[in-house]
Formats: structure tokens, sequence, C-alpha cells
């Protein structure tokens, strides 16, 4: 006799017709990569990469407002006119800033859709709760974390990109809006720019080695060397970015 | 032992459920948590009362079917161990203990502090399996398998789906659950023609029962009784990026 094992129905029944459970219903979903929970946390890590690159040029960048007003003005024209004479005047920023908004947007939507479904995973809190036990804390303000990145990006956009919340204005050079932009008088906007410059390491903190976990890239071995990397990325960008309203502050720039 | 329990009691799954304090008294530090429970439960059922109902089997922590929140915390503050493993002498005398069961839409309450786990029956369905003809079983050195990675698969394989990394997940992920039993497969030569298919079913099934995603918070591990790694995690999303491409 032949035993026959039908895969399916080896574990009993599951939800059988009129069993109370069954009326739970499990949700729709739709199937393909940008709606599993990997491939959404893979979109997530790739837009984060981008994005982490461009902070190092842009803090690399910053930094020379250091060498002076000459300097640093003609490193913000040099950037517009990047890629010429075989391109015309602005094309390559342009196709960056592309690039980057494209990333945003993504990186924002995966965050955004991934919190909705652990949102309608943990309907019901718990009555006791209790602080995380795997000792993380960076890894809680992820969410926050970023929608306060993001909040400041649109200030700061306003601020010293277009000059139009910048006391010097849009007309001034680069290196004015800096200085003016962190003048002590306005120092609301720098204590929001600490803010958001921790805001940013704490989020690099979880977000750097949790790239690599996300892409499948970590493993038992590399776990120690990720997140002293991690560490020390988000240590260099939070002290690098707030050298220049330091610097400003203290009057080396002005 | 004198203690003071507050446990979620719900009827039924339609119930809306609350918090019920019970006072025990004379529990010894020697009894596991479960045997404490029956203490109350033989007492209720002296008195009329309707019985707590939880899920358990072996007692030995081996079967996985044990699982409350206690204090917050799946399966009590003691590392690696489940709840029926957890003795009395772990908590001071006039404590407070606060029950609840796994709180996760995919897990639902049956029952007081017995939930439905069904789901993760149908991950291991879509395709925590492998596919061999039902022969005599092959001699055990005919494929050589690295030390480590006997190991390695052996540790996943310990994971006994009791779902408390579901339960301490602030996104109800069954991430670690669904990565242990996909390990421990996709380490073996026996796992290696279906590796990317069973990845990729695994996770659309996992998906598709309504758990979160992971968001690398490394809660599951420090509360799951088998201490599985995080690692696991990392190889799940690897071989279900590879099935993707
Ligand atoms: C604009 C608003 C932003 C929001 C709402 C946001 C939100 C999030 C969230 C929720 C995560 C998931 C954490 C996890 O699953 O482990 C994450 C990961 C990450 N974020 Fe952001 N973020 C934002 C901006 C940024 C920026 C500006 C950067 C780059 C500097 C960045 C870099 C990263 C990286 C590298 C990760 C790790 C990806 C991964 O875990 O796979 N994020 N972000
Ligand atoms: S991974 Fe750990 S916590 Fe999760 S089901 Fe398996 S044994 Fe339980
Ligand atoms: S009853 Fe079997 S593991 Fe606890």
């Amino acid at each position: 006799m032949t035993a026959t094992i039908e895969r399916g129905n080896a574990t009993a029944s599951i939800n059988p017709p009129g069993d109370a459970t069954a009326d739970k219903k499990t949700p729709r979903r739709r199937g393909g990569f940008l709606n599993s929970s990997p491939g959404k946390k893979a979109v997530m890590a790739v837009t984060g990469a981008v994005m982490v690159l461009f902070l190092v040029l842009h803090m690399a960048g910053n930094l020379k407002s250091f060498l002076g007003a000459e300097e640093f003005n003609a490193y913000a024209a040099s950037l517009r006119t990047l890629g010429e004479p075989i391109l015309p005047h602005r094309t390559l920023l342009t196709v960056l800033e592309i690039v980057l908004a494209a990333a945003l947007v993504l990186h924002m939507w995966a965050a955004i859709t991934l919190a909705r479904r652990a949102g309608r995973a943990r309907p019901v809190r718990y009555a006791v709760r209790r602080k995380s036990q795997a000792g993380g804390y960076a890894i809680h303000a992820m969410r926050y974390g970023g929608t306060a990145i993001f909040l400041f990006l649109i200030w700061h956009l306003l601020d010293l990109t277009f000059g139009t919340v910048n006391p010097a204005g849009g007309s001034g050079t680069p290196y004015e809006r800096l200085v003016e932009g962190f003048a002590p008088s306005r120092w609301w906007v720098t204590l929001f720019y600490v803010l958001a410059v921790l805001a940013v390491g704490l989020h690099l903190r979880h977000g750097l080695w949790s790239a690599f976990q996300s892409l499948g890239q970590a493993g038992r071995r590399s776990y120690r060397g990720l997140n002293a990397f991690a560490v020390t990325v988000s240590v260099l960008m939070v002290v690098g970015f707030l050298a220049v309203p330091a610097g400003v502050m203290a009057g080396v720039i002005k | 032992m004198n203690l003071t329990l507050k446990i979620w009691r719900q009827k039924d799954p339609q119930d809306r459920g609350r918090m019920v304090t019970y006072r025990v008294e004379d529990v010894s530090p020697d009894m596991s948590f479960l045997e404490m429970l029956d203490v109350l439960n033989e007492r209720l059922i002296l008195e009329g009362d309707e019985p707590v109902a939880f899920d358990h089997d072996c007692r030995e922590g081996i079967c996985g079917m044990c699982g409350m929140v206690i204090n917050g915390v799946a399966h009590g503050e003691q590392v690696a161990t489940t709840t029926c493993q957890l003795h009395m002498r772990h908590f001071e005398d006039n404590a407070v203990i606060t029950i609840e069961p796994w709180r996760a839409a995919p897990f639902p309450v049956v029952k007081d502090l017995v939930v439905d786990r069904s789901s993760f029956d149908r991950i291991i369905q879509a395709g925590g399996f492998i596919s061999v003809p039902a022969g005599s079983a092959p001699d055990a050195h005919s494929v050589p398998v690295k030390k480590e990675d006997a190991d390695n698969a052996f540790d996943a394989a310990t994971c006994i789906a009791c779902g408390a990394c579901v339960a301490a997940c602030p996104n109800g992920s069954a991430s670690l659950f669904t990565a242990a039993k996909i390990t421990h497969l996709s380490l073996l030569p026996q796992g290696q023609p279906e590796r990317e298919s069973r990845a990729k079913a695994m996770v659309e099934q996992m998906d598709a029962e309504g758990f979160g995603g992971c968001t690398n918070t490394g809660e599951c591990t420090a509360v799951c009784p088998k201490g599985i790694p995080l690692d696991t995690i990392a190889r799940m999303n690897r071989d279900y990026l590879r099935a993707s491409k």
C-alpha cells in the first residue's frame, strides 16, 4: 500500500469553513517585487545609498566655506558648469538633481507603504509596553527621524537653494546666503539645522548597516564591521555638517 | 509566593476581551509558569469559573505551542527560554504579572491567550520542504557538508515556530521565522534545487498573510527562545532578491 501525503492538508484543517477565525480576511495584496516587503526594503537600501553618497559630497563641498568666499562661490559655480563644454550649461547638475529627487520619492514611498503595512499587522497594542529588548534606539527613530529630515529638507531648499526665506535673498551669492542663513539673529534656524543633522546621524547609524542586511550582504562575520562602519560614517557626517554653522558662529566664516 | 495576575480574557474571536485581575497564593518558586497557571485554573474550575485558555504541549521547550507575552516581553524576560521553561523563582513575591496573547493581525485570538498560528503553517506549505523521492534514506556521508554550514543549518532548524518573533516585532513581521526555515534548507545540499523558488514562495506567502516587513529592529532575536540569529534574514533577502532577478 502506498501512502499518499497531500501537500496542503498535512497540517490538518486550516481555517475550515464555518470556523470563526476563517472570517479574518487575509489582506489581498498585489504580488510582484515592488509589493513584496524585501523588495521595498531593497528599494529603500539602494535609494538610501544614493542619498548617502550625495550627502558625503555635499558635506565635503560645504567644508569649502572655510576656504573663503571666493573658493566657495567658485565651487558652487563649478557645480553648474559640471560636464561643460561637452554638455550644455547645468545639464549634469540637473540630471543629478532628478536622480536625487527620484531616490527621495522612492525611499519615502517604500518607508510609508511599509509603515502602513506594519500598522495593519499590529492593530492591537500590548497593555504593558516595555522598552526595546534589542537595546536599539536608532531603529525606533527611523520613521520620525526620516519625517523630520524631510521637513527640514523643504526648509533647507527654500533657505539656501532658492533663497526664498533667506535674508540675503535669491540674488545673493551662495556664500552670502550661507553666512546670512546662520546669522546669530536666526538662531532658531541654526537650531533646526542642528537637530536635522543629528536626525540624519541617527538615521544613518541604523540605516547604513540595515541597507547591507536588506540587500542580503550582511552575515555573522560582518556585523561588527558594518556596525563600526555605520557609527564612523554617521559621526563624520554629523561633525562635518555641524562644522559650518559652528564656523559661522565662531566668526571663522564671515 | 503570592502573586497578582492580570490576564487577558476573551471568550471567542468576536469578543472584545479585557484584562482580568486574579490573586494566586502559595505558588512554589520551583513551579514553571504554566504550572502556576494550572494552579489558578484548578481554583477557577472549583469555583465554577471558566479556566484561562492557553496553548501548551511538550512543556519542555521543544514544541513551540506555549507562548504568551509576560510583562510586555514575549515568553517573559528570561532570555532563550520558552514560557513552559520559565520558572517562578525568577519572579518576586507579591509581584504583579501581566499576561497577554501574541498580538498580530495574522495571529487572531481564538480564546484568552490562545492564538491561531496557522498562517505559519501556510508559509511552510508554500515552500518549507524539499521535494525528494521518498525512498530509503541516503548514507549520511554520501554528500559532504561543510562543518560550518551544518552547524548554521542546525541552528536555524531549531526554530520551534512559536511565533514570539512576530509578537515582539513592532512591525508584526514574520521574517525571523520564515528566514530560519529558509536558511535551514538553503544551507544544505538537499535544499539547493529549490533554493530560489522556495525563498520566493515563502516570502510571498508571508506577505499575503498580512505580516509586516522587516526593519531590522532585532527585537525578534532578542526574545527568540532558540536564539535564531538575524543573519538568517539577510540570507532570506539574498535568496529572495536572486529569485526576483
Ligand atoms: C525624507 C524622508 C525619509 C524618510 C521618511 C526615511 C525613512 C526611512 C525608513 C523608515 C527607513 C527604514 C529603516 C529600516 O527599515 O531599517 C529608512 C532607511 C534608510 N534610510 Fe531613510 N528616510 C528618509 C530620508 C533619508 C535620507 C535623506 C537618507 C540619506 C542620507 C536616508 C538613508 C537611509 C538608508 C541608507 C536606509 C537603510 C535602508 C535599509 O534599511 O535597507 N533616508 N529610511
Ligand atoms: S524564530 Fe524563534 S521566536 Fe520565531 S518562531 Fe522560531 S523559535 Fe519562535
Ligand atoms: S509547551 Fe512545548 S515549547 Fe512550551
